[in-house]
């Protein structure tokens, strides 16, 4: 059974100095932006935004300054994902670019790769997507059968990926594929990674698939002998697993995973007011003692990426807890506020978002692995499996 | 920021050891019958585990909360059947008001009830005040006064709590300190409430990862079907799910204990922490108070079985000191007065280096 700890830490003053700057950015940018965008929080995107936080130097803080990152600590990086989660940034168009296809291009890319692709990323200019799930590949990720042929000049890529977060606007996808047959004895075998330009490439076909809250936001990717160069190779030939391991840690490690229904609570707290009941206030409270607490943990992860750990266990125990409170908030601010929730032109900005956080809670628990997954590697921690 | 201390780490080895050496099941069990561990007590006395937060001219420790929280949760992963928290929170208590510690068991009233105070003289009622019986004197902070009541001044109607842990009622007829002082602390509850809450929330988190890893061990011993069953994924999903919650009621606990460090002459910042850490430990409880249980089926139930120490002290705990509603409301009250603008805002300004 591993010891699992966390060790409360509070931010260094130069991250608290951050703070400061990024809420006069939001308020400058952001101005009169409306509580239902701000709800779509990290997957809602404007392209113009981010270039404004690249210039600021707030996309690849914590990377190497020759690449055009910030050799910033993750501590800083922290308060400023904070702080555009708290606000419901805009952030989506860079966000996976930022948070885990630059860091993997960085620990397994050539020094071609680095140059070529890193610094616009910075610049908030290059978004990224996440080729893994394929139709018959959800959470048993290793059963993938996209497949890359060697060729005389590169990589040719058949198969379908799914439910790829903003292909449709991505300039890259960092999709992992099979390069070897599936070896019965070694599930994780003959996997590898590549770098495909989603503009260029021939053969490469997008379709969106509407979501239930009826957005355009994931999609389906479809590769017909696409031709890729050989510096499209992430890392090692057959190392895919890996990497994209790793690459997962990113994913699942940063405060995205208990602030996606932060505005929710924000209108909650504005539609009970201050003259509410005791139970009502009773129940603001639970929220608010788990929203400090949630963000108390995922300091502490940003200080353990900081000290160089790789923290696999703590990331899946805060997005347990995490998921499980941005999850159950619309189900809470029912209970609390005894309405249903109306969408029409009358419909006011709790009822909005109560009503799009409703419907977008239902992903909480699947993106980024599910609930599911995360309690088993949480179990395997404890020894049980 | 801060990390894992010298003293932390060697108060953390001590009270682990002595604890885990001293509450076995047969004291465990003598004390729900009445029968006052003396050993044990002696042995944590006289390694200076029981007044750490008083300062050291006054006869304690001098270390801080962030490294007294070791102790706190020892004494619930072990299930202490001793009042070294509530002696350990009066201490601090009476350091701060510049009184002497007396040597022995204290016991911490929370002086916001029917207590009051008029020419230096104690009158009125404290119910389930826990461990009076055995303490030599009860420390009481009312409106910012510390009292330091010698245990004969009183009248006591001993009961228990559902863990079979000695509480009382204690009823103050002009009672006469030993010693008074001023506290120099404001705040928006009354102090010895708060930190009673305080020590519950780590005790708790304490006795929840002692259930948790109970749990785990009974799962890989206990076959079915031929197999542990710690290979059934239901048993795993549970126990997950359960040890999840016991870290973040650990992280919240150290988080206040940490918040108590920084407090100057106002309480009503670390209050919040507290709230925070009490709601979430009790929330906890819940679950994983069940996933123990379910894990151990009939053999968790039994009297026997060493289970129920801890998670009957959970469940007691859980509403000592103020339970999660009470704790909810004051930091929703707080939230719903300031506003939904200024939510985020106070929330990283309380948590900051
Ligand atoms: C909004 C959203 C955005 C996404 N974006 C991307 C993206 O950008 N790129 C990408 O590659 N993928 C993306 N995904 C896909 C996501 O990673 C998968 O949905 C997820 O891994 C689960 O796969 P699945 O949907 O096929 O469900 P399945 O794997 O079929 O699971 C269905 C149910 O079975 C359970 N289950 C499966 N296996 C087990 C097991 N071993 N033990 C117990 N229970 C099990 C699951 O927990 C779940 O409850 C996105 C998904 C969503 C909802």
């Amino acid at each position: 059974m591993e010891d699992i700890r966390f060790t409360p830490g509070l931010l260094p003053p130069e991250a608290e100095a951050l703070r400061a700057e990024v809420r006069d950015f939001i308020a400058s940018h952001l101005k009169g932006y409306p509580g239902v965008k701000r709800a779509k929080s990290w997957s809602g995107a404007d392209p113009e935004f981010s270039k404004a936080m690249g210039a600021r130097g707030w996309i690849g803080m914590t990377w190497p300054k020759e690449y055009g990152g910030g050799g910033r600590s993750f501590l800083e990086r922290y308060v400023v994902l904070e702080e555009m989660l708290a606000a419901g940034a805009p952030v989506s168009a860079h966000w996976v670019a930022d948070r885990q296809s630059g860091p993997l291009l960085l620990k397994f890319g050539t020094e071609e790769q680095r140059r070529k692709y890193i610094p616009a990323i910075t610049r908030g200019e290059s978004y990224f997507c996440i080729g893994m799930s394929e139709p018959n590949s959800g959470s048993d990720l290793a059963s993938i059968r996209t497949r890359a042929e060697k060729t005389a000049d590169g990589w040719r890529i058949n198969g379908q990926k799914i439910w790829t977060s903003k292909a449709h606007t991505a300039h890259h996808m960092i999709a992992l594929v099979r390069t070897r047959p599936q070896d019965p004895k070694d599930r994780h075998a003959g996997l590898s990674q590549f770098l495909i330009d989603m503009k260029e490439t021939k053969g490469v076909t997008i379709r969106p698939i509407r979501n239930m809250a009826g957005e355009q936001m994931f999609n389906e990717v479809f590769f017909e002998d696409a031709e890729v160069p050989a510096d499209a190779l992430v890392g090692t030939e057959g190392g895919g697993w890996g990497q994209v391991t790793t690459e997962l840690a990113f994913e699942r490690s940063g405060p995205e995973r208990y602030l996606s229904s932060y505005q929710l609570l924000f209108e909650l707290v504005r539609e009970i007011g201050a003259d509410a009941g005791p139970a009502e206030a009773a129940g603001i409270g639970r929220l608010a003692a788990h929203l400090s607490t949630l963000r108390q943990m995922s300091i502490s992860i940003a200080t353990m990426l900081e000290r160089g750990e790789t923290p696999n266990l703590a990331a899946a125990i805060v997005k347990e807890l995490g998921v499980a409170y941005e999850q159950d908030m619309p189900g809470k601010a029912h209970d609390i506020a005894g309405i249903s929730p109306r969408t029409g032109a009358d419909a006011g900005g709790f009822d909005q978002v109560m009503a799009y956080m409703t419907m977008a809670a239902r992903s909480f628990s699947l993106r980024g692995g599910t609930r599911e997954i995360m309690r088993g590697i949480i179990a395997r921690g404890l020894g049980l499996r | 920021m801060t990390g894992t201390s010298e003293m932390a780490n060697i108060l953390a080895e001590a009270a682990g050891r002595l604890l885990e050496d001293h509450v076995t099941r047969d004291v465990l069990s003598a004390a729900e019958d009445g029968t006052w561990p003396q050993d044990l007590w002696q042995e944590l006395e006289q390694n200076g585990l029981t007044q750490p937060l008083a300062p050291e001219d006054r006869g304690g420790m001098g270390a801080t909360f962030a490294d007294a929280f070791v102790i706190a949760f020892a004494a619930g992963r072990r299930r202490a059947p001793v009042p070294l928290v509530e002696t350990m929170a009066a201490g601090w208590l009476l350091g701060r008001a510049g009184i002497d510690v007396p040597p022995g068991p204290l016991a911490l009233i929370d002086g916001g009830g029917d207590l009051a105070l008029k020419d230096g003289a104690l009158s009125g009622v404290a119910k389930s005040v826990p461990w009076a019986a055995q303490a030599g004197h009860l420390v009481v902070e009312i409106d910012g006064t510390v009292l330091l009541v010698p245990a004969d001044a009183v009248t006591l109607t001993p009961d228990s709590n559902m863990a079979g842990e000695p509480r009382g009622t204690v009823t103050l007829e002009a009672a006469k300190p030993a010693a008074t002082g001023s506290l120099g602390l404001t705040g928006n509850l009354p102090v010895a409430r708060t930190l009673g809450a305080l020590m519950r929330a780590a005790q708790m988190a304490g006795a929840m990862e002692g259930a948790v890893t109970l749990a785990v061990q009974h799962a890989g011993d206990r076959e079915q079907f031929g197999r542990p069953i710690a290979k059934f994924q239901a048993i795993q999903q549970m126990l997950a799910r359960a040890a999840a919650r016991a870290a973040q009621a650990r992280s919240a606990a150290e988080t206040a204990f940490l918040a108590l460090d920084r407090v100057g002459d106002d309480l009503t910042d670390a209050e919040w922490d507290v709230a925070a850490a009490k709601v979430v430990a009790g929330e906890a409880a819940e679950i994983v108070y069940d996933a123990a249980h379910q894990t151990h089926g009939a053999i968790g139930f039994t009297y026997e079985h060493e289970l129920h120490f801890t998670t009957r002290r959970l469940w007691a705990w859980r509403g000592e000191f103020g339970a999660e509603t009470y704790w909810a409301q004051e930091i929703g009250q707080r939230v719903l007065a300031r506003g939904a603008d200024t939510l985020w805002p106070d929330l990283t300004a309380r948590q900051k280096g």
